[in-house]
């Protein structure tokens, strides 16, 4: 067994779709930017202890799924747990671990209005993407006889020395679709009957993406 | 319907008259002042309005003491308590920016003539 003390933070954690963003007005009658998700229900399907595992997490599952598509260790994953198989599952490291039971439902009233909230997803894919987006490098100048190259790069290093180019130098490629996180976010309002959580701000993914809702890591108070 | 929609149904309120650019509003405006709060009027020309759903917002326009004040609301903000309207203006025009070039009688708008019979 390694001498991991495990995690040290009592984390709150959902599974949610997020279905788009929209403003609603606050009880000052101020307009606030926010993203609806779709929260949970989710349920637990297996308690990580120390242990047996090394370390605690709770793992949750959210999301229908048909029955077929389930393969045999996966749908023994379920049936162990006693629950309907779900199409996402995802582990959250928390202290309190072993206060959640297997089968246990998590709905959106896990997050009370206020609460600070990261809210992990899949940002969307921008395909191949120069610097300038990528990076968000400069370019050269619009004018003063720039010929053909306002959105290149400049130098990408040396001549005879180094007589290379140095690796994980920031160039043009693929942007955009990995997990994002966006730290200290709020939650605005609850919506228990519709399972609806409204956080205040915007949240990595498209429209109908999977997102991960955590309690902050940072500070009680969110960064506005 | 939509989630989305149905949340936004919740923001909007049915209490707004139509409107449209050209008209002249009384907008009551709830204004706070410490713990008190008042209505305050604002009284001017619709010069546009644009979005949709619960993000439409409108601007009016007036001149006060030779100065030209423009305001934007959403249409259903809670801030404003009721909109009154004045006049129906006469405007082919949806966006009306060219008011503010014009003071005095040219900035007047022609008042809707209604149920003329052709």
């Amino acid at each position: 067994m390694p001498t991991n003390t495990g995690p040290t933070r009592t984390v709150k954690a959902l599974l949610g779709e997020k279905l788009g963003m929209t403003q609603v007005f606050d009880e000052n009658n101020r307009i606030v930017p926010v993203t609806v998700v779709k929260a949970g229900p989710c349920v637990v399907t297996q308690v990580r202890t120390p242990e047996l595992d090394g370390y605690a997490a709770v793992q949750i599952g959210f999301g229908a799924i048909d029955p077929r598509r389930v393969n045999k260790p996966e749908a023994g994953h379920f049936a162990k747990a006693g629950v309907t198989p779900r199409r996402y599952l995802t582990e959250i490291r928390t202290k309190d671990a072993s206060s959640y039971e297997v089968g246990q439902e998590l709905t959106c009233e896990t997050f009370a209005p206020g609460a600070a909230v990261d809210v992990a997803g899949t940002s969307k894919g921008k395909g191949t993407a120069g610097v300038m987006k990528r990076h968000g490098f400069h370019g050269l100048g619009a004018g003063h006889g720039t010929q053909a190259k306002h959105r290149h790069p400049g130098s990408i290093g040396g001549c005879a020395a180094p007589g290379r180019v140095f690796k994980g130098l920031k160039m043009a490629g693929r942007m955009g679709n990995v997990r994002t996180t966006v730290l200290g976010l709020t939650v605005h309002r609850v919506d228990v009957d519709k399972g609806l959580l409204l956080i205040k701000g915007a949240v990595p993914g498209p429209t109908g993406g999977v997102v991960v809702i955590r309690s902050a890591v940072k500070g009680e108070e969110p960064n506005s | 319907m939509n989630i989305l929609d149905a949340l936004d149904d919740e923001s909007l309120r049915d209490d707004i008259p139509n409107f449209r650019p050209g008209d002249t509003l009384k907008v009551h405006v709830r204004v706070i002042e410490g713990a008190r709060s008042r209505i305050q009027v604002f009284q001017g020309v619709v010069i546009r309005r644009q979005g949709a759903g619960v993000r439409e917002t409108f601007t009016v326009r007036k001149v006060s003491f030779g100065v030209g004040v423009e305001r934007t609301f959403p249409v259903h903000t809670p801030v404003v308590d009721r909109i009154e309207i004045v006049t129906r203006g006469d405007v082919r025009r949806a966006k009306l920016y060219y008011l503010r070039d014009l003071r005095g009688k040219a900035a007047k708008i022609k008042e809707k003539r209604e149920n003329v019979n052709r």
